[in-house]
């Protein structure tokens, strides 16, 4: 209404601004992309085309177990941190007191607020502390509990939106709890349940401040290891891996897309650094 | 409620809440009343009311306050015409999805992109106006901040935008209101809630950024996030770096108060 009264003009501005934003977002990925087949070496003055870099990255064995142990982590991380998030909404779902139940959402937000930085210091004090060893022991512990408040955060709304009478007839009907949670609760959450595992999932794939933290020396995820890279300068196999992992985010997100378009908006899942 | 239900959920949250929430907590408070030696001490926290440690603050709220502000800038237009797109779930989905790749890649590119010889030197050549230094400067640092941190600030306004009643505009449009005066009076108070979400989404993470402050602004630009970064893995000094983070905590904490609670949308 308002757009159609400006005529075609403001619409097209409209457009020409939208393009513009997203022209500039897409940039730098499509830069790195069409640099990881520039045979000259560097981030500039395009020499031909190569695929030598996508070689290196895949005769990179150490690179390639990296990747292995980024994506192992990613996994475990966030199928336990899915199982333990279903469970904490199940928790403060069941709370009944509205002060004990605010109290409990802001403890869980304290996670999702607090900065990188300090989530990584204070886990690194808590890991010496307990004796945990530095590695992929501590990075997965890391990851499964700052994925856990999203989790909550996904699931509980679609708790609430359960009607309560629903239960009752089940119960009514003769289930017990667990048949009641297994029959009725669970599959009537369950787009709440994906969408958390896929957001634990790229809380973890993308982590970097956490992970650099608690990581100590010998083990290395994905993030941490380009962040090492790209201090020493440009490397174009960093531009083949980008490439590679800009494609899986795409099929990641056309997976998501596809199966939360059922409950209809994406609008829910957030972004994510 | 009948006893058979007893919250035994609460079990392993409560449990998960203690060790990863309270704990690190209290132990971060904990180390900033040690010294280097690990005595009992308030050293840390009368070094961090040098001017050293007070000019790093005021800067690092400075650049936070900026990125903040550009991102609004940016993002509340851009959601403001999307909601008006004809396609806009494709179109807000296109505009998400490059924060789904690695930021460490991004912020990589951009090594590039603003490099002695990247693209935007090369553009700037073209329109006469020469080579410049752009990486390693203030404003490499927070165009690249800015760039990363927009489609926080975006969904938080796109979906509060999406909730505001349209009748309500055109009711101020009939009663003879410009279109500004509809934006300032109506749309913008009415959207004032994910303006709040958006800006605390991007603030705290903002102050905190160490990452981007190494590899864009090449150590320029130190903030409180890179400062804590070196006490704890450079310069090994525990109780300083807590002292930090306690005063970030502090700050996060004024912060969800004061811009109140935080609605479904954009992460921090």
């Amino acid at each position: 209404m308002n757009a159609r009264a400006k005529g075609r003009g403001g619409w097209s501005w409209a457009n020409l601004y939208l393009i513009a934003v997203f022209v500039i977002l897409y940039a730098p990925i499509l830069y790195l992309v069409y640099y990881s087949f520039n045979a000259g070496g560097t981030m500039h003055g395009y020499d031909g085309f190569t695929l030598e870099w996508y070689g290196e990255v895949f005769s990179d064995t150490r690179l390639l177990i990296i990747v292995l142990n980024t994506f192992v982590i990613a996994l475990f991380s966030s199928a336990i941190s899915t199982a333990l998030g279903v469970v904490g909404a199940l928790a403060i779902h069941k709370v009944r007191r509205l002060q004990a139940k605010n109290a409990l959402l802001s403890l869980n937000n304290v996670l999702i607020v607090n900065p990188d930085v300090v989530i990584g210091a204070s886990f690194l004090i808590l890991f010496t502390m307990i004796g945990l060893k530095l590695g992929f022991g501590s990075v997965l512990v890391s990851h499964i509990a700052f994925s856990v408040p999203i989790v909550v955060l996904m699931v509980l709304p679609k708790l609430q939106e359960m009607n309560a009478t629903l239960i009752d007839a089940a119960r009514d009907l003769g289930a017990s709890g667990w048949q009641v949670l297994s029959k009725v609760v669970l599959p009537f959450i369950k787009p709440g349940i994906f969408a958390g595992f896929f957001m634990a999932l790229t809380y973890s794939l993308d982590d970097f401040a956490v992970t650099f933290f608690v990581t100590g020396n010998g083990f290395s995820t994905l993030s941490v290891e380009i962040y090492s890279r790209a201090r020493q300068g440009v490397s174009l196999s960093i531009n083949a891996l980008s490439t590679l992992l800009f494609l899986f985010t795409i099929l990641l997100v056309i997976g998501y897309y596809l199966i939360n378009r059922r409950s209809g908006k994406i609008t829910e899942a957030g972004a994510r650094p | 409620m009948k006893t058979n239900s007893r919250n035994l959920y609460l079990i392993p949250y409560a449990a998960w809440i203690a060790l990863f929430v309270v704990a690190p907590i209290v132990l971060i408070v904990y180390y900033s009343f040690r010294d280097i030696e690990g005595n009992w001490s308030l050293s840390n926290y009368a070094h961090f009311f040098t001017p050293v440690y007070m000019r790093m603050t005021l800067s690092s709220f400075w650049y936070a306050l900026l990125i903040t502000l550009f991102s609004l800038l940016v993002a509340y237009p851009t959601a403001y015409l999307l909601t008006k797109a004809k396609h806009k779930q494709l179109w807000l989905l296109l505009i998400i999805l490059p924060s789904w790749v690695n930021l460490l890649l991004k912020a990589y590119a951009f090594i590039g992109l603003f490099g002695t010889y990247g693209f935007a030197n090369a553009f700037l050549e073209s329109v006469g106006l020469g080579r410049q230094q752009i990486l390693f400067t203030d404003f490499s640092f927070v165009f690249v901040s800015v760039y990363i941190f927009i489609p926080f600030m975006l969904l938080p306004i796109f979906n509060s935008l999406e909730e505001l009643n349209p009748t309500l505009i055109q009711a101020a449009r009939d009663l003879g209101a410009s279109p500004w005066t509809t934006f300032r009076r109506v749309v913008f108070p009415l959207t004032i809630d994910g303006v709040k979400s958006g800006c605390q989404a991007v603030f705290i993470p903002a102050l905190s950024l160490f990452m981007i402050t190494r590899l864009i602004a090449g150590n320029r630009v130190i903030t409180l996030g890179t400062a804590i970064e070196q006490h704890f893995l450079v310069t090994q000094d525990w109780g300083m770096g807590a002292t930090i983070a306690v005063f970030l905590v502090i700050v996060m904490a004024v912060i969800m108060a004061v811009t109140g609670r935080r609605r479904r949308g954009a992460r921090g």
